[in-house]
């Protein structure tokens, strides 16, 4: 789990342009939207796009996102859970 | 054509690794990729604003550009009038061949946002908390004639009190930028012979 967590850090910041964050900055418990990487609604869209390139999960319903990716820890887990590759 | 009740406020050239403001060379980077020297531009002028980096090209030339003129300007009701060639076809592109890709075929949402050329000046208006009118054209080249009438219409009808107006454009590597503020008292007669010769000089 924690090289899954180690991953998604790496992803978020390369895939989200996040230019001056390290993965040493993000604990896993950190909300990813609002106060905490201050991620917004087209992150959000390229996020739902991740899982389903990099982990073969498809999200019936976006409203699903926001549980999802409220922190890698909760992130981490669902991917853990739910992955086909 | 003169509009004397109107003057050039301030106006700001980038192009060939250099930005200037009002004649003046405010930095200058040997990089020959747009993207380093644009990375550069916003790291001296010491903008702090990370979704800069989320940016396409045009917005982040068209972003710069709007930094060094409204930086220090308060006037909230500035109109935003701009115009370029390339349109957005550099994003354009990009999002074609991510669709096109038949192994992969995902698009990304976060170019795909930027695949209208306009999209820069959402950009701005959020910087700079404008609410104001804008207008974006695409001309085979630099356009001060109705650029100047569109500006001059704003102004006179009470619809903004300046106008950011001007050129930004940007493909497959190549920029060229030339923005500048018009409003009732400024550098120069706002005039489209002045323009021209102040595009003119790079």
């Amino acid at each position: 789990m924690s090289e899954l967590k180690l991953e998604l850090k790496e992803k978020i910041i390369e895939q989200l342009n996040l230019e001056d964050v390290s993965v040493d900055e993000i604990a896993d418990t950190d909300p990813l939207f609002g106060e905490g990487l201050g991620l917004d609604s087209i992150d959000a869209l390229e996020l739902i796009v991740m899982l389903d390139k990099d982990y073969g999960i498809r999200l019936a319903d976006p409203k699903e996102g926001r549980k999802i990716f409220e922190s890698i820890d909760t992130m981490a887990a669902y991917i853990t859970a739910n992955r086909t590759n | 054509m003169s509009t004397p009740d109107y003057h050039i406020k301030s106006y700001c050239r980038i192009s060939n690794g250099k930005i200037s403001k009002n004649g003046e060379v405010l930095f200058s980077d040997d990089s020959e990729e747009f993207p380093a020297f644009i990375k550069a531009a916003y790291k001296h002028f010491e903008t702090d604003y990370s979704k800069f980096f989320k940016m396409d090209n045009l917005s982040k030339l068209a972003f710069i550009g709007a930094e060094v003129l409204l930086k220090d300007n308060n006037e909230e009701n500035t109109a935003l009038v701009l115009s370029n060639s390339a349109s957005s076809l550099d994003t354009d592109r990009k999002h074609q061949n991510a669709i096109s890709d038949q192994s992969g075929a995902y698009a990304s949402p976060a170019v795909f946002v930027y695949t209208l050329p306009n999209i820069c000046m959402g950009e701005i208006s959020i910087r700079h908390k404008l609410y104001s009118e804008n207008s974006f054209f695409i001309f085979a080249e630099f356009n001060p004639h109705l650029l100047s009438d569109y500006a001059n219409d704003l102004l006179e009808t009470g619809q903004a009190n300046e106008v950011l107006c001007g050129w930004v454009d940007y493909d497959k590597g190549k920029y060229d930028a030339f923005l500048y503020v018009i409003a009732k008292k400024g550098l120069l007669p706002f005039d489209t012979g002045e323009l021209t010769k102040l595009y003119r000089t790079k």
